[in-house]
This record gives C-alpha cells, structure tokens and sequence, in this order.
C-alpha cells in the first residue's frame, strides 16, 4: 500500500484529468464517524490526518505552541480538531465539522461529528450525505448505548457501509477474545437493523495500530487496516442505476438564440435525447429534445451530473418540479409518513404549520399525527409524546398545501428526504425521511 | 461519453467505469449545483471577484453552470489599493471576456476620507471588511457567493455552504443551519444576507487539478518569475507604495511565485521555478507547509486570526 498525501495523491491524477477522462471508480468517498471524546474519536481523526501527512509542519508547530502556552507537557494532536472560540464562549457545539484527506486510490471527505448523547442531530446530519459511518467503542467498556444509537442513526438514514472500530485495544493488553465479544454483539445488533455483516477492526488509535499502519500487537488480526478498509470498500450502490429523477432547479433562457433549458442535478438515472418523461407534479408528458452541459449538446446524462434539460413541447416547466422516466414514475403525494428527527431548540407539535422543503420544491405543510416515538437505543417504539425536542426520533404524518413528487427514503435518498422549516424565522427545524419504518 | 458506445447497450449500465465520475466531476456537479440553488433562491447575487484561483474557478463554475445565458450575477472586487498590477489587467480581462459587471469597493476612498484609519503595519486585509458590508447593504445584495474552502483553516472546517449573516455581517455560530443531503436552506430576513461556498468541499489540489483540466487561464504571478523581493517575518514581500521595505530589508532578485492573491502588503511569495500548472502541482505536493501558512501574514497574528475576521463579517 502506498501512503501519500493528499497532495501527491492528486498529483498521480492529473494525467488522468489531463486526457480529459478521469474515470476511476469510485474516486471520492464521504463517511462520517460517530463516538463521544471518551472513545478516542478525536485522537483517531488526530491520527488519521497526521499518519497521512495531511497535517503540515507549519500546522504542528501552532499546535506545539498552543500546547506549551497551555502548560501541557507535549504537543496535544487534539488541538488539530478542536472547537472554535465561539463555541467554547456560548458553550456550544457546531454540529459537523469537515476533514479532507487523500491517497493513491481515492479522495476523502469526512464528517467529523461529536458524539454525545444530546447530539443525535449532529450525526444524522453527517450521516446523511455519507457513503460510510465509522463507530467507536471503547474496548473495556464494549457496545454501549451511544454505540447503539449511533449504528441505528446510521442504518436509519441508509449508510450503505458501516464500520466498527474497537479502540484502546492496548488498554485489554490487546486481547482477541475481548474484541471478539464486541464485535460478535455488535453484528447481533445491527442485524436487526438490516445491516448484514459489519466490518469491525481492532485500532488503537492512541499507538497508530491498525489505523493507517498495521499492528505489530495483534498477530490474530489478518483483515485490512481502516485506511485499506476505506480505499477498497465498494462505493455506494451505483445512483445511475435507479430510475431517472431530475428536480428542477432554475429555467435558462437565452433571448438571443430562443433557448429555454431546465438546469438541474440528476439525482438517479440516466437520460438520453428521446427518452419519454414525465412533469411532475403536473403530470404532463414529455420528450428530452436536448441534454446541454456547460451550453454543450452531450448524448447521455448520468447521476449526479449538472446539466440542462430541453424538451419537444413547450411545456412551461418551473423550479420545484420534477421530470422523472415516464416508465417508472414516482408517487404524487399530499399525505406524508415519515421517520424525522427534530434538529432545531423550538419544538414540534402536532398542529404546527410549517414550510417543507423537498428537492427543489418548497410548500406549506401541517403536521397532523405523532404516530410514535422512537428509542434508537433499544429499538423500541413508544407511545408518542405531545411535542418532539431536539435529537427526539419519530414516526410523524403531514399533510401539504400542494403535492409533491416523492420516492420512499429505501429507494432513493435525495427524493426520499425533507426538511422542515419554520416560516418566520426561516430555521430549519427537522429533518425527514419518507415511507417504510427503519 | 463515445466510450459506451463500444458496448453493447445491454453492457453499458452493468460496467460502473464509463459512467462514473471523476472526483473533479462530482465536486463541479456539486457546485454547479450550488450556484444554481442560491440563484434560483435570492434576489439580488453577486460574486466575490479578487482576480485570486479560487474566485476565478468559481467565474468559470458559473458560466458553466448558467451557459448558454450569461452569468445572471455582477461581480464584486474589494480593491484594497494595494494590488498586483497583474491582477488587475487580469480582472479587467476576465471581467469583459465573461459579460459581466464589474463593482468595486474601494478601501483607498475609505482611508481618503478618514472613514478607515491606515494600521500601522500597513496591512490593508483586515480593513476590507468595512466596504465589503457597504457594499453588501448599498447594492442590497442577499446572496454573496465566496471562494472559502474548508480545508483552508480550522475557522473554515465547520462552515456552512450557506452561511447566514446577520444585519451586521456576522457569522453567529448559534445562527448556522444544520444542512442535510444537498437541502440548502437559505431563508433570510429583510436586511440578512446569505455567504455562498461552491467551493466548500474542493481542496487546494482540486482547484490546481480542475485549472489544468479546464486549461483555465491564470494571472501570470502564479507561475515563476523573476522579481525583486525582500524578506520580511519569513516571507518574500514585494516592494511597493504600500510601505516596504523598511530600512534594514534588503531587496535581491529571486525566481519566485505566488501561492496565494491578496494584498501586497500581506501577501508573501515563494521560491519556485514552476511555470506550467502541473509544475506547481508537483511543488505543492513537496511543500511542507500550508497554503495560508507559506503566504499570508494575516493569519499567523493569532491561533484564531481567521475565526475573529470571520465573525466580523470578512469573506
């Protein structure tokens, strides 16, 4: 295996972007970790930027000088991850906060969410763009609440891979029972979420071992390293396999030479020039005339490119709609079941009137039902409560002003998920997946 | 994509390679993307142009994403008064050939007048962000669409793609919007404006990758050239009306470049002989220190340097 930078990572692929046709598979991958401080996560994010030489000289000597005037006896690589002064000052957390790094194989962009109980939100919302969610356990303190919670915030919002880093093996004298007790309850409990055999590794982060490097330590241990793990796992279920969803962004008209093009991103699908679609809400058929990238005429579109739309007729076709395969069209719907998590300070109750923001659509919308509360700990429902706080999981029904073109959450991520937000103020108050319970 | 069509069409969607994209081309789709939201979404946009690599890949980002129309946006330049020559031929140049209208905001009117006062090190980067907000709030602008990257500085690792501001142009940690999927959320009030990150989630390399791609022409100071510099707190300052150097600098004749654009009396050269972008790509790829690190006086003033100007309102 070869370790570079993220530099030199880059500068290997530039032959590739020179040729104009830079096509490896899956070239950028986005993941997301999850554990509280306890775990280890910052030191593995520590290590994980310092092993790879992400972290330059200069960047090392402002943590070594930070370290000295604050009294500490040697560089603290925490500091490379630490809070901003305004957090600290209002005693808060910012949510998510973004790490890149590179090797020969692939490009990184990790979600570096905190993981206290109080923060479910925060890892819903790094989880929801990842491809990868990595959980931390503490090995003396095995699968734990926190580790429950967060393997069912990551199977609930679809990660397809999740990975299980059993940390502080150096603390169980690197111990391969102790690691397979964990990892054994581990795959137990993700099975009920759907999520069939885990990848789980034994690191200590502290050490270095089995993070970017192979452990000297632990001789039984013969799977890859999580660095390995990263650039070989196999990117998420391919979007241009699924039927063809476009959201309509903005309408571009040029005066001049009489175009009007729908520019948008292709969530899923492919489309072609002569390809039957359908308008939706409206419900209007049509036929592609044209697929324009850059103003450039090209004969294939895929996801998740941006491009520009023309069709035959001339349908007036707004943002906010939705031009999907005319043979395998999503569901017009009013009348939404959705598993949400509440992000926002202000509470949700029945009855509340509220925007909801859906691909490029925003309606008003009312919420009409608690159907049940979620205990992500235990994977048990309970009777809903009469407001929902923040981090609260549930089962809610809504109904909207004017219908949206909707898939379930299962099928398709971007056509599947809303937001909710609260009108006067414009917050964004809580996050939304569509159909099927998790 | 000829390439498929070497396939039989039962093959084509089976083989992942000819239709995937490369990590450039997910990071253009996303900020196309980006561009075209916060348009559709506001009233009044305008782009953050210093004549720098970032703000020219997002010119060149916006006319991709807007083409065959024009970029449906001016562009605004903070002109401290203090710039490289070269830059500002560029800018006038970029400024035509892309169709769109140039505003400035002029830190030099601001000293004249007395309404700024010159630091006494001679630094004018941290006295843009006054014009910057006048600006703002004269041209009642609610989307300003800025180059910030993530990977620039720690200040930046948490930021948002839109970053709301309030009517003083501050970034209040408490006021910032949880984003999921690619949900961008930018309701504002009356007064309120919206900073918009396209290039969020691009890196250093990417934006040298993509110019070299996209063969995105660049102000000739990015390459190496011979110039005369004297040495100043550990970097190459180039010498100018702006006040160096002082008594004490010498001035020598180096092949240098220019890793970062700003003003002159802050920004710092490097010693290189690249000339071409994949020269510089191998360069960055030796270098041991960061690109803000290796150029830009304004951010070694305190661990927070960037984390205070943000918070004022800067870009």
């Amino acid at each position: 295996m070869t370790i570079i930078t993220s530099i030199a990572g880059g500068a290997e692929a530039v032959g590739g972007a020179e040729t104009g046709l830079s096509t490896k598979t899956g070239s950028l991958l986005r993941l997301a970790t999850a554990g509280s401080v306890d775990d280890g996560k910052s030191t593995l994010v520590g290590r994980l930027l310092h092993d790879l030489r992400v972290v330059m000289p200069d960047q090392l000597a402002a943590v070594a000088r930070v370290s000295r005037e604050r009294g500490l006896a040697g560089p603290d690589l925490a500091l490379l991850t630490d809070g901003l002064r305004a957090e600290r000052e209002q005693g808060i957390t910012i949510d998510v906060a973004y790490r890149y790094f590179a090797t020969a194989k692939r490009r990184f962009i990790l979600a570096d969410t905190p993981g206290h109980v109080q923060y479910t939100r925060n890892m819903v919302t790094g989880a929801s763009t990842a491809q990868l969610a990595v959980i931390l356990v503490d090995a003396r303190h095995g699968v734990v609440e926190q580790t429950r919670r967060h393997a069912a915030v990551a199977a609930l919002l679809r990660v397809p891979h999740i990975v299980l880093l059993v940390n502080k093996m150096d603390l169980v004298g690197f111990d391969k029972d102790v690691y397979a007790a964990i990892s054994a309850e581990f795959a137990r409990y993700v099975e009920r979420l759907g999520v069939d055999d885990p990848v789980s590794i034994p690191i200590s982060a502290l050490r270095g071992d089995n993070v970017v490097e192979p452990s000297t330590a632990m001789d039984w241990y013969q799977g890859p390293t999580l660095l390995q793990h990263l650039e070989d796992v196999p990117p998420a279920p391919d979007p241009s396999a699924e039927p063809a969803r476009f959201p309509v962004q903005y309408v571009i008209r040029d005066g001049k030479q009489d175009y009007r093009g729908y520019a948008g991103q292709l969530v899923s699908g492919v489309l072609r020039p002569g390809d039957e679609v359908v308008v939706l809400p409206s419900n209007r058929r049509s036929t592609i005339a044209g697929i324009d990238i850059a103003g450039k005429p090209t004969d294939e579109a895929f996801a998740p490119q941006s491009v520009t739309i023309r069709l035959t007729n001339d349908l007036d076709v707004a943002r906010g709609e939705l031009i999907a395969s005319a043979n395998a069209a999503p569901g017009v719907v009013k009348e939404l079941t959705a598993t949400v998590c509440h992000l926002s300070e202000r509470p949700l109750r029945v009855g509340d009137r509220v925007l909801l923001r859906h691909t490029t659509r925003t309606v008003q919308a009312v919420v009409t039902e608690f159907v049940h509360w979620l205990d992500v700990s235990t994977l048990t429902t309970i009777p809903a409560p009469s407001v929902l706080l923040a981090n609260d999981i549930a089962r809610i029904r809504l109904r909207t002003a004017t219908p949206i073109a909707a898939d379930d959450y299962a099928v398709n991520r971007y056509t599947g998920s809303f937001l909710l937000i609260d009108g006067p103020s414009g917050d964004t108050l809580t996050a939304g997946m569509i159909g099927g319970e998790l | 994509m000829s390439t498929l069509e070497q396939f039989p069409e039962t093959l084509a969607p089976a083989s992942r390679g000819p239709r995937e994209l490369s990590h450039l081309g997910v990071l253009e789709a996303e900020a196309v993307h980006v561009f075209r939201e916060a348009v559709a979404e506001f009233e009044r946009p305008v782009l953050l142009f210093s004549g720098g690599k970032d703000s020219i890949v997002m010119l060149h980002l916006a006319a991709r994403a807007f083409a065959p129309a024009p970029v449906p946006f001016p562009v605004l330049h903070v002109d401290t008064g203090h710039n490289f020559p070269e830059v500002l031929s560029y800018r006038d140049m970029a400024v035509a050939r892309a169709g769109v209208r140039l505003l400035t905001a002029d830190v030099q009117a601001y000293i004249d007048d007395g309404r700024l006062q010159e630091r006494a090190d001679g630094t004018r980067n941290p006295l843009q962000t006054v014009p910057l907000l006048d600006a703002i709030r004269g041209h009642k602008f609610d989307a300003v669409f800025g180059g910030g990257r993530r990977d620039e500085e720690k200040a930046r690792a948490k930021e948002r793609v839109f970053s709301v501001r309030d009517e003083f142009g501050q970034w209040d940690p408490r006021r910032q919007r949880p984003e999921l999927w690619a949900l961008y959320n930018g309701k504002h009030k009356p007064g309120e404006h919206v900073r918009v990150f396209p290039l969020s989630n691009w890196t250093e390399l990417d934006v040298w990758q993509y110019i070299g791609q996209q063969e995105i022409v660049l102000p000739s100071i990015y390459f190496a050239h011979r110039r005369e510099v004297f040495r100043r707190d550990g970097m190459w300052l180039a010498p100018g009306d702006w006040g160096g150097p002082r008594d004490g600098e010498a001035v020598e004749l180096r092949s240098v470049r220019y890793r970062t654009v700003g003003d002159m009396s802050c920004t710092g050269a490097v010693d290189s002989t690249a000339r071409s972008v994949a020269d510089v790509i191998a360069e960055i790829a030796a270098s041991t220190l960061t690109e803000r690190g290796a150029s830009r006086a304004d951010d070694r003033m305190s661990e927070a340097a960037m984390e205070d100007r943000k918070r004022e309102g800067y870009f």
